[in-house]
């Protein structure tokens, strides 16, 4: 037991996190705005999510935290040891057990079920806000559904590099309504985003929630002659030698020898327990 | 024939202040209407007033739209006011940079109003684009460069483009020469009354430049202190002035 209260935030600030989530369930793609508390660590790591996470958990969850996709970096792991030492919860690394997953920049590869809330950090929750500086003009547009502009963001992409250049945090329609930014992820999760699962969205600094609720339409924007192409690096994974999920660029020595591996360490290790061997896989432990 | 535009009453108030008062007039389709006056004198609030971009206090905005005939402009929901703002109705500012995304290639300038109204396809509105450079005399190969790279008479240009790529029917411009060398401006106020003339536009065009009502306009209004005191057909009032005001501001044009 700690000193602290459960899952570090007072119940009255949980409260009020709770009360944003259910709205932003309500209206999907919508940004609530919610009074976002100091957290002990810094603005850019996480606060939005971690506080979304404090508001959803429970003493029965298990918990597991990924940053860009692994559970071993700086960020998943200071996290997760957080909530580990603050609410006392089960944490794990494997997805199918986790009933919350906490994420930066990624959704995990293997489909997510009813049971389970995916939390996503989110540094800019504006779709709108490179294009628009102004908050009262850019919420207006979201209320007027006036976004002729960010097709103007994918026509640039266009002239300038003669495809849809975007390819991180690639806007998306929810539900037919709300321009939304899905969080740095690659465009490769997008259609990811129908999903069996909650998925909500925190960001601290900026002070927003919103949410998708399970199997809500989220559309991809694009053009009729350029359609949304979810695209990844054209190689299969080195270890586990999957060739459908997304992965990172691993540079190996300092003369431009590299391999390709999964960015989801979870679902490559659990390929490599299964048997699945790719073409560096042998010599590399598991 | 239906006037385009009725405004009757049209009254908006800085506190005790009058920004223009109880202003009134017809704009028929294809009519061009000049609104001259000295700073201070409300007719950039009129304008303003009657784009939609400042809530008059008193009066009313009749515009003949498309589908349903005439309508009470500041009755409408601001969602309807703005498809007006970027289909039937075009603004021009005196400033391109207020009228411009200036981070924005022209060609995404010019394909803004077209995506704002629902066009989905890169190769239809890069070829709108190209088009409508073409006739504000823009090469084709600054179709990608951004309106910063351009002179202020290109830039003043591209923001005439691109207000009238969606085929407005009214077109609200303040001061479209001002800050312009008199070489620039003539071959502007040229390219606007081309336009003008060849899609049949009715137009709005508020300046303190005898010269560009001269050309542009085929009917004046003289504003002073936030009242109409002259109105008429161009000439007639420039040549044969009534008001003393009037005749105040034709006297002081420098004859070179």
């Amino acid at each position: 037991m700690s000193d602290y209260n459960f899952a570090y935030l007072d119940e009255q600030t949980k409260r009020m996190i709770r009360r944003a989530i259910l709205k932003g369930v309500a209206v999907p793609g919508y940004q609530v705005p919610f009074a976002s508390r100091e957290m002990p660590m810094p603005y850019g790591w996480g606060t939005g999510g971690v506080q979304v996470s404090a508001a959803c958990l429970t003493p029965d969850d298990t918990f597991k935290v990924i940053d860009q996709g692994a559970d071993d970096t700086t960020n998943a792991v200071s996290i997760r040891k957080f909530f580990e030492k603050t609410a006392g919860v089960a944490v794990t690394e494997r997805t199918c057990e986790a009933t919350i997953i906490q994420t930066r920049h990624r959704i995990p590869e293997d489909p997510l079920t009813e049971d389970q809330i995916l939390v996503y950090q989110v540094p800019i929750p504006e779709p709108l806000r490179f294009l628009e500086p102004s908050e009262v003009e850019t919420r207006r547009m979201h209320a007027l559904e006036d976004y002729g502009l960010m097709h103007v963001k994918l026509y640039e992409d266009i002239s300038r590099h003669g495809e849809i250049a975007t390819a991180y945090a690639y806007p998306v329609k929810v539900e037919g309504r709300y321009v939304m930014d899905p969080s740095p992820i690659p465009k490769f999760d997008n259609p990811k985003l129908e999903s069996a699962a909650l998925q909500l969205f925190g960001a601290g600094r900026e002070q927003r929630i919103y949410a998708v609720p399970p199997y809500t339409k989220v559309v991809s924007l694009d053009f009729e002659d350029y359609p949304f192409d979810p695209s990844k690096a054209p190689h299969p994974c080195a270890l586990c030698g999957a060739e459908d999920s997304y992965l990172d660029e691993v540079i190996t020595d300092d003369k431009g020898s590299r391999m390709f591996v999964c960015s989801d360490t979870d679902f490559c290790a659990s390929r490599r327990a299964a048997g699945h061997v790719g073409v560096a896989g042998a010599e590399v432990p598991a | 024939m239906p006037p385009l535009l009725s405004v009757h009453g049209l009254t908006k108030r800085y506190g005790a202040r009058i920004g223009c008062a109880d202003v009134g007039f017809d704009l028929y389709p294809g009519e061009v209407l000049g609104i001259v006056g000295e700073s201070g004198s409300g007719k950039s609030t009129l304008l303003n007033c009657l784009a939609g971009h400042l809530a008059p206090d008193e009066g009313q905005v009749i515009f003949d739209t498309r589908a349903e005939g005439p309508r009470d402009v500041l009755q409408m929901s601001e969602p309807e006011r703005r498809m007006l703002g970027r289909t039937d109705w075009a603004f021009v500012h005196q400033n391109p940079r207020d009228g411009l995304r200036m981070r924005i290639s022209a060609g995404g300038n010019v394909g803004e109003r077209l995506m704002a109204v629902g066009a989905r396809h890169y190769g239809d509105i890069r070829e709108q684009a190209l088009d409508w450079l073409g006739r504000v005399e823009i090469a084709d190969e600054r179709i990608d460069d951004r309106p910063s790279a351009f002179s202020g008479g290109m830039q003043q240009r591209l923001q005439i483009a691109r207000n009238l790529v969606t085929g407005p029917r009214l077109v609200f411009m303040d001061e479209p020469t001002g800050g312009l060398d008199v070489s620039v401006q003539a071959r502007l106020l040229d390219l606007i009354r081309g336009l003008v003339r060849r899609m049949g536009l009715s137009a709005i065009v508020v300046t303190h430049d005898l010269a560009v009502v001269r050309l542009l306009a085929d009917r004046l209004m003289v504003m002073k202190d936030g009242h109409v005191i002259e109105t008429g057909l161009t000439d007639q009032v420039l040549d044969d002035p009534q008001a003393a005001y009037t005749q105040l501001l034709v006297s002081s044009v420098l004859q070179v």
